[in-house]
């Protein structure tokens, strides 16, 4: 680990919020991955309806209650957060791909191609994301997970892209990378392998802080009938499903919701807590 | 200056032209009819009802016959409704705009005061305290808080009607729901805009003058420090379309995101890029109103945009 990196992880690790967010990161993240396996064994699962207790509050059989069919909630919340958690990383990915690469491109073409990219760029950010969702969710007729992931990717990378450029225009007037093209690097050798690491702490930063608008998008669209469907579930169709029952039965709503507003605070925080670490100093525009 | 709002008018025009094209071409590629889902239609009624909409044109007559009319604002007829798509945007847009500019006035309200107090205290107890709320606020999707609200304030205290608008009462919760996303991400620019801008020599001046530590932090620091939130308000009004779409279903406020995204299941074409192509408009006019703003209140940006 490089003097750098480890003065980064010991500013992370003085931060509290930062490393209780992790913390709590870690355990839903755990508990949605083997907790549903580990319920099994004690023979509870998310489908199974307990007809004895059909839409029950919270009891030490089940932790959440039941919904409205009789099932348990928490496993139902569990098995949702995999699919909210999944949805939430594989779409952050693909922004981080679009976003790195074009705004690499960008900066490091220079001149007029720059000009172009980001006025694009600029375009694209006037337009209503959720709502540009809805009218290409509309000529969809497969709502598989894997369109669900290429959209909400395709609509997150925009300020990905204004960031790797502005690091990348930053980087490519110094010493080292003068003496990579001095030497006969190629471009795109001297992109991916001396510039772009470099500009990994931003990133890092930015993909952190991303991911919670991802996966609310996730939620909102599967409010709106338009993400997640039926047989599956995730932390947006239990919310739905709960706020039509608030009234009644609270706990439908408060539960998923709950776990939803922590994962995403937790996300914000430790974001917030990487960027205090990762760009001690802001550099000016 | 004129020169630039041209160009920027001119570009916008542009976007507007491509994004009503490509939802034009979208909708057209998308599999099924507006008509399909009517029980057992006689050929000839969907025949002559195709041929009443246009449907059966050629795709470029279509896309010419409607570029047209958007030159002229004519947006279309919707196809489920009696109304045209301008006839909807008139009654139910000022519904959104109204719970949008109430949602958007608090958030800049409570935003500002948090951010600048937090900012004036920084690195203490209130400034950590308001950031944290503040990050809470952004952090609780407004389906989660929407219904609880209405079960706390309408149904437990009664206060307020629970759902539908009925008068000015009715739009207090949606408008509080909306709000909270934006009051958050307001405070939090607000704080960083003016802890940037506390340091200067400009600030330290005034202070020296003996002005008010008040009259310093909100005349004269703060419209530096406001730059920031002046460039969100742009992507705010984007977010403040996208998020009413949530909190009008949440709250059934029959607003202009309510029918948008029930024209979807109608497959109401018209509709969907009317509202869309509306939306867009919307959205390049504020922009540009908020570049002119950022240049009135720091002068060195109008002289680059000369």
């Amino acid at each position: 680990m490089s003097t750098q990196s480890a003065a980064a992880w010991r500013r992370l690790r003085s931060h509290r919020t930062a490393v209780i967010a992790c913390a709590v990161l870690i355990c839903v993240a755990l508990a949605c991955a083997v907790g549903p396996w580990i319920a099994g064994t004690l023979g509870l699962d998310a489908t199974t309806i307990d007809t004895g207790f059909g839409a029950a509050p919270p009891s030490p059989r089940h932790w959440f209650g039941t919904d409205t069919l009789g099932r348990d909630l928490l496993m139902r919340v569990l098995i949702g957060g995999r699919i909210a958690l999944v949805v939430a990383v594989v779409a952050t990915a693909i922004a981080l791909v679009i976003g790195v690469a074009y705004g690499a491109t960008a900066a490091y073409a220079g001149g007029w191609i720059d000009e172009v990219m980001m006025r694009v760029v600029d375009v694209l950010y006037g337009v209503p994301t959720l709502a540009f969702l809805v009218v290409v969710m509309a000529v969809m007729e497969t709502r598989s997970l894997v369109v669900l992931f290429a959209l909400i990717g395709a609509i997150s990378w925009l300020t990905m892209a204004r960031i790797v450029r502005g690091q990348v225009l930053g980087l490519r007037g110094q010493a080292f990378v003068e003496a990579a093209r001095a030497i006969g690097a190629p471009s795109a050798r001297i992109l991916i392998r001396h510039v772009l690491p470099n500009a990994a702490g931003p990133v890092i930063v930015y993909a952190t802080l991303a991911l919670p608008g991802v996966m609310l998008t996730e939620a909102f669209l599967s409010y709106l009938g338009l993400g997640v469907q039926a047989p599956l579930a995730s932390w947006g169709t239990l919310v739905t499903e709960g706020s039509a029952q608030v009234l009644v039965y609270p706990w439908m709503l408060l539960c998923p919701g709950g776990v939803m507003a922590v994962t995403v605070v937790a996300l914000n925080f430790l974001g917030d807590g990487l960027r205090d670490a990762l760009e001690p100093v802001t550099p000016p525009d | 200056m004129i020169q630039f709002v041209a160009a920027r008018l001119f570009g916008g025009l542009g976007v507007i032209a491509a994004v009503a094209t490509v939802c034009f071409f979208l909708l057209r590629a998308a599999p099924g009819g507006p008509f399909d889902s009517e029980a057992r239609m006689s050929p000839e009624i969907q025949h002559s009802l195709e041929e009443r909409y246009h449907l059966r044109d050629p795709l470029w007559r279509q896309y010419a016959a409607y570029m047209a009319g958007l030159a002229h604002g004519d947006l279309g007829q919707s196809i489920k409704r009696p109304q045209t798509v301008n006839e909807l945007i008139a009654a139910h847009f000022p519904v959104s705009a109204t719970i949008g500019l109430c949602a958007l006035g608090m958030a800049i309200g409570l935003g500002m005061t948090m951010g600048v107090e937090a900012a004036r205290r920084h690195n203490r107890w209130p400034d950590h305290g308001l950031m944290a709320l503040a990050l809470i606020g952004i952090s609780i999707p407004s389906f989660v808080v929407g219904p609880m609200l209405v079960s706390l304030v309408s149904v437990r205290l009664g206060w307020l009607p629970p759902v539908r608008i009925d008068g000015p009462s009715g739009y207090v919760l949606p408008a509080i729901t909306l709000g909270l996303i934006y009051t958050g991400v307001i405070a939090r620019l607000a704080r960083a805009g003016l802890l940037e801008v506390l340091g200067q020599d400009f600030v330290r001046t005034a202070r020296a003058k003996g002005l008010a530590e008040r009259v310093v932090v909100w005349k004269h620091a703060l419209r530096l420090g406001v730059l920031p939130v002046v460039t969100y308000l742009g992507p705010a009004t984007a977010a403040l379309i996208s998020g009413s779409l949530v909190v009008e279903k949440v709250f059934q406020v029959p607003g202009l995101g309510f029918y948008f995204v029930n024209s979807i299941a109608d497959r109401d074409y018209p509709v969907l890029t009317g509202v869309f192509v509306f939306y867009v408009a919307i959205l390049v006019a504020l922009n540009l109103v908020v570049d002119l703003v950022h240049s009135w209140l720091d002068p060195r940006i109008a002289q680059r945009n000369r």
